[in-house]
């Protein structure tokens, strides 16, 4: 690996967008492939992230930090990405259900996920059932992401699969679930083909399912 | 600066008297599945040993008022949380605060609890107005008024006092009297959002000026995320204290976090000869 990605592994490491961008912008300069960019110095740095923050020894406002970083480079490369008609590791849609206001872990999901190489669209808070159902007909995702804070709207959960089953659009996607009150057992008993008790469990979760 | 409100809340036996001049009230926190999967898998299997320890340990740790949350997925919310209301006033004497998002749930809990309880929660948006102010006046109980609405949780401390007067005065034409409101500002997640705190902190005082309201907040979601929680927890609850925080929602078996509510308090002028302070540490050296 060249001596500029592991510098750009490292800004990202250390969450720090600036250099993300010049190192990013230096190493295209360079003749990079903006492929190789990402998988050999954005996707370490943030393997990284992921492994030291499920060990405990980052903290979430360094892994948004972290994520920040790697948004920002990718900011330069995906046009190039596309341009190039590199395919992502797949399309994730994201959303904290129906009376849930939190959204921290499902944040560091997204961007987790984006550093990983997916394509994510992340709907927000409060999403209802048949607004996952509109967005999985637009959007046409792998996987579909739901996060739950509270016991009480976690249900809500197995709504939005059923509603899924409802209108067809189950088989066509993998559905993963975390959040605080979240367990595997929850999730087998909805109907959810996986869970994630972290955001860097969620990555490789998702990977998993996208067979990479 | 508005006269300080009191709010009163009892059970059957008991009343406890919610003011600014007093010693900071401890609501605790721990009878909730929410977050705390054993107390979840207990619920599930039947098993309420847990929720009578919980209640007879916080309340012999400082807890005045205990919050009681039956959010158990798939269970009947409006049978379970009596159950659980229940369950606790058999084993204590202290006045409840009812957690529920049902307002079934909330009705049936009403209707068995003896004393004015404390409900938690409405917030300003339309739905929950008027589901919840209606039966908070019907049985004559106090309510904690969060300061989110139809928008979200808005992102400034004028924004969200904007939200507590509106709530405030929905509650008014009702006949709830402001001392039965009982605001809290939303203390988010400083590791997501830097300002967090800052902007609780300032919602606080600025709610206190304009109402004179007794604040409530819940301590512990301010640092998720981040290590060694609970010295930013009791730094941040005696803070809060200062801008007018007066009635907590937390956990008082944390040692740091009861400690700084008292030194708080002592700091505040609210603890006349450092009475609890001594107190406290008798019983913290005893045996």
């Amino acid at each position: 690996m060249s001596e500029i990605l592991s510098e750009l592994a490292t800004a990202v490491i250390e969450g720090n967008s600036d250099d993300a961008i010049d190192l990013t912008e230096d190493a295209l300069d360079d003749g990079l492939e903006p492929q190789n960019i990402l998988d050999n110095g954005l996707m370490p740095g943030m393997d990284h992230v992921g492994v030291e923050f499920r060990a405990g020894n980052m903290f979430v406002p360094e892994v948004l930090r972290s994520a920040r970083a790697m948004q920002s480079a990718m900011d330069v490369l995906k046009p190039l990405l596309v341009e190039g008609g590199v395919e992502m590791a797949g399309k994730i849609l994201l959303g904290t259900v129906k009376g849930d206001m939190h959204d921290i872990g499902k944040n560091l999901v997204g961007m987790m996920c984006e550093g990983a190489g997916f394509e994510v669209k992340d709907m927000g808070k409060n999403i209802a059932p048949e607004d996952f159902v509109t967005a999985v007909k637009e959007f046409n995702p792998d996987i579909v992401g739901m996060s739950a804070l509270l016991t009480t709207t976690m249900r809500s959960m197995g709504h939005t699969i059923k509603a899924l089953q409802e209108a067809g659009l189950r088989d066509q996607v993998k559905v993963m679930i975390g959040g605080a009150p979240v367990t595997q057992s929850f999730a087998d008993k909805i109907g959810a083909d996986g869970y994630a008790s972290n955001a860097a469990s969620a990555v490789d979760l998702a990977k998993q399912f996208a067979g990479v | 600066m508005t006269a300080n409100l009191t709010t009163i809340l009892s059970s059957k036996t008991k009343q406890v008297e919610i003011y600014r001049s007093r010693p900071t009230v401890m609501i605790g926190e721990r009878i909730n599945p929410t977050g705390r999967k054993k107390v979840l898998a207990a619920l599930q299997a039947g098993d309420f040993d847990i929720v009578r320890q919980d209640a007879i340990s916080q309340v012999a740790a400082g807890a005045v008022v205990l919050d009681v949350n039956a959010g158990v997925p798939g269970a009947d919310e409006p049978a379970l949380l009596k159950k659980l209301m229940q369950m606790v006033m058999e084993v204590t004497d202290v006045p409840l605060c009812i957690d529920t998002a049902d307002p079934e749930a909330l009705a049936a809990a009403l209707s068995v609890y003896e004393g004015k309880p404390l409900v938690n929660s409405v917030n300003g948006e339309e739905r929950a107005l008027s589901a919840v102010l209606p039966l908070v006046k019907e049985y004559g109980a106090a309510v904690i008024a969060l300061c989110m609405d139809d928008d979200g949780i808005p992102e400034t401390p004028e924004k969200r006092l904007a939200v507590a007067g509106k709530i405030i005065e929905r509650a008014g034409k009702l006949g709830i009297p402001p001392e039965d409101v009982v605001v809290d500002p939303l203390a988010l997640t400083m590791g997501a959002e830097s300002n967090a705190g800052r902007i609780a902190l300032e919602t606080t005082a600025l709610v206190v000026k304009e109402f004179g309201v007794n604040v409530t907040m819940g301590a512990s979601n301010i640092s998720f995320g981040l290590p060694d929680r609970k010295y930013i927890n009791s730094t941040f609850i005696a803070m809060a204290i200062h801008a007018g925080l007066t009635c907590p929602i937390t956990n008082p078996m944390v040692s740091e976090v009861m400690l700084a509510v008292l030194a708080a308090d002592l700091a505040m002028g609210r603890d006349e000869y450092a009475m609890n302070w001594i107190k406290a540490y008798r019983a913290r050296n005893k045996k």
